[in-house]
């Protein structure tokens, strides 16, 4: 199951590097240029992406991503939108993973089983839900499980040993360490303190450790790359996206290149962040 | 749905009331709120932490708060009532509590469990500022350091316990995002709360929030419904025939209704906000105008578009300006225990005025739409109906906003 998560962590790892992963949310700032960025992401280097589903009450995100959610909802910006921009972007890439990230309410008036359906025919392959801890996971969990979608969990600074193996447990596809006890967006996490919670992590699951909230240069994303199976920046991707906004907030031509321009970067810098990987 | 054995045993283990509740945080979050709950456990079983609680209800906030019998609303009201109607109407009155209303109940339990835990930093979200003022009041008591999330149009509106809080020390975070009222100033809170995890206690003003916010901040509100009944046996000899309260997040409500919810002749009426009017859909109905849904930690009636987005709600009163409810209210909802009606911003308005003619007390905007709602109802039930309303906070908070309303300049 999950196994274009499954088949692109591996490749990365037969690379001798971490995946990158990308977050950007869905509609931002509007719904063609957010397709458009959405189908440019692989080709500039983007892993695996986290297509953020925006919601009014993001408790778990900085401003960055509020502002992009509000952004995108301000121009119309749906689940069932957002549903269809994932089956747009298979019509060209059978490859690339895409894990839709949010909150548990717009899935739930959606109706989970009928979400799990069409999303899983649209094409996702994972999901990561902020709200929904394993205290809930017959919500949405288990249900996702047995439609064969990954549900990605987070583990966080505070998840201690005695606690890791429930937050495991019905995890899949890839583990989420959130470097910090914060928001998304909010100051960097120590490196070595990174490694440590990796190595942590990994002795209790198989599965790969994306790590993430804070990863905001290439350098960052190098010295994380260095132990984790995968980096996840979204914010500061969020941040070069907006910097090129005119007064309205509205997309113009530098928009799509100022993204994938960082995104290409970063791509290098997982690329060089083991020299024994070295090509 | 069948009527429980008992309205008084929830929530379960995992903290739900029926589909209601739950513990919908992040995984940050999780290990405090286990731990929280763990804490909130053994306090109740330490007869040390009731023998602090009692002689701080007693001593510093002032407890019991008088059961009044309001004689000229109940004459005003039978007045224009047919033969044989008018209920005698009651005033519990929570208002002259230390702080101004009964949200120092809770927080009064809430600081003395954060003492226990070793919490030195507390945070609060309020809205109409009167939680704030609580939790700074407390804070001031016993030397710890406050801040509080408020919206910033709630600070624009509710300026007087903005200055009440700077004076008792707390820092005050003006939130601008959203609407910039209370459910904004609860994000924020939940975003402070999930960066200073390890020294930092979140004080919640009311009965909604993950597990075991809703049911711990009912058991410290509880007292309001512990001291009517012993009140009311003693002033009338028998039990009240109903109980009215507003209801934004629904702590004062859930304070006096919990201790009666197994004498089934106790009628009991909930009243949220309608704004200007449900069919307008500027209002804080979340009962009447919402449905189940996900947010800040529980499940519960919210306002949303059928996006699963969250709706801004609307209130003339800053503490029931709420897209949400507490969630043992939506269960006593779909129980049909409880009845929840809905008050506007005009008839609140008029009650305000009302009361403060007629009584010589002036109640806050929020309580004053329950009054409202005893202005319609009193007079459609007999003499002998004794009807207990739940005034829940005093009014002098809201004098600048209702000049203005009025138009008068002060």
């Amino acid at each position: 199951m999950s196994s274009r998560l499954t088949q692109r962590f591996e490749a990365c790892a037969r690379e001798g590097r971490a995946a990158l992963v990308t977050f950007v949310t869905a509609g931002d700032p509007d719904h063609d240029t957010s397709l458009a960025l959405l189908k440019a992401l692989p080709a500039a280097g983007s892993d695996v992406i986290e297509f953020g589903v925006p919601f009014t009450d993001p408790m778990a995100d900085g401003p960055a991503i509020q502002a992009a959610g509000l952004r995108a909802l301000k121009n119309g910006q749906t689940l069932v939108k957002t549903l269809a921009m994932v089956r747009a972007f298979r019509e060209t890439d059978t490859t690339t993973p895409v894990v839709l990230m949010g909150y548990y309410n717009p899935v739930y008036i959606y109706g989970v089983e009928r979400f799990l359906v069409d999303a899983k025919a649209a094409g996702v392959d994972g999901l990561v839900v902020v709200d929904l801890p394993p205290e809930e996971d017959n919500e949405l969990c288990l249900p996702a499980l047995a439609a064969g979608l990954a549900f990605i969990r987070l583990a966080t600074p505070t998840t201690d040993d005695k606690r890791l193996p429930a937050v495991l447990k019905n995890t899949a596809g890839f583990v989420y360490y959130v470097s910090i006890a914060g928001i998304t967006g909010a100051g960097s996490a120590d490196a070595g303190a990174v490694a440590q919670a990796v190595t942590r992590i990994k002795a209790h699951t198989p599965l790969p450790v994306a790590v993430g909230f804070g990863v905001k240069t290439p350098a960052q994303a190098a010295a994380i790359a260095a132990n984790a199976d995968g980096v996840v920046v979204g914010s500061a991707l969020i941040d070069a996206l907006r910097g090129t906004l005119d007064a309205e907030e509205k997309a113009t031509p530098a928009t799509i290149p100022a993204v994938t321009r960082l995104v290409s970067a970063l791509a290098e810098a997982v690329r060089t962040a083991r020299p024994a990987a070295a090509e | 749905m069948n009527a429980p054995n008992s309205f008084r045993t929830g929530p379960d283990e995992s903290g739900h009331f029926g589909m209601f509740g739950g513990r919908f945080v992040a995984e940050t979050l999780m290990p405090l709120i286990l731990d929280l709950e763990k804490a909130y456990q053994d306090a109740k079983a330490d007869p040390a932490y009731k023998a602090e609680m009692d002689a701080g209800l007693k001593h510093y906030v002032g407890r019991p708060s008088p059961l009044y019998f309001a004689e000229r609303l109940t004459e005003h009201l039978r007045a224009g009532a047919g033969e044989g109607l008018g209920a005698k109407i009651y005033f519990k009155r929570e208002e002259l509590n230390h702080t101004g209303s009964h949200k120092v109940n809770n927080v009064l339990g809430q600081i003395l469990l954060a003492r226990r835990m070793g919490k030195p930093r507390i945070i609060a979200e309020t809205g109409a500022g009167q939680h704030g003022v609580a939790t700074a009041t407390l804070c001031a008591r016993y030397g710890l350091k406050c801040v509080v999330y408020m919206g910033a149009l709630d600070v624009s509106r509710q300026a007087p316990n903005v200055f009440r809080m700077k004076m008792l020390g707390a820092e005050v975070v003006p939130v601008q995002a959203g609407a910039k009222t209370l459910k904004d100033a609860m994000n924020e809170a939940l975003r402070d709360w999930v960066t200073n995890v390890h020294d930092t206690f979140y004080c919640i003003g009311t009965v909604a929030g993950p597990h075991p916010y809703p049911a711990m901040v009912r058991d410290f509100q509880s007292i309001i419904g512990h001291e009517t009944r012993a009140q009311m046996l003693e002033q009338e000899g028998r039990l009240p025939d109903s109980l009215i309260a507003c209801i934004g997040g629904g702590s004062n409500a859930m304070g006096l209704f919990h201790p009666f919810l197994d004498d089934p002749h106790v009628k009991i009426w909930g009243v949220e906000a309608a704004g200007h009017g449900i069919p307008s859909g500027q209002h804080a109905a979340s009962l009447t105008g919402g449905r189940p849904g996900v947010l800040h930690g529980n499940r519960t009636y919210l306002l949303m578009d059928d996006d699963g987005q969250i709706a801004e709600a609307h209130s003339i009163s800053a503490g029931l300006d709420y897209p949400g409810i507490g969630p043992e209210h939506s269960w006593l909802h779909d129980t049909g225990r409880a009845n929840y009606i809905s008050a506007t911003d005009e008839e609140a308005l008029a009650a305000f005025q009302l009361v403060s003619r007629l009584e010589g007390i002036i109640p806050a905007l929020e309580p004053a739409h329950a009054l409202a709602k005893v202005i319609d109802l009193a007079p459609t039930l007999p003499k002998d109906h004794l009807m207990v309303v739940n005034l829940s906070g005093r009014g002098d908070k809201d004098i600048p906003q209702v000049a203005d309303i009025l138009g008068t300049r002060i």
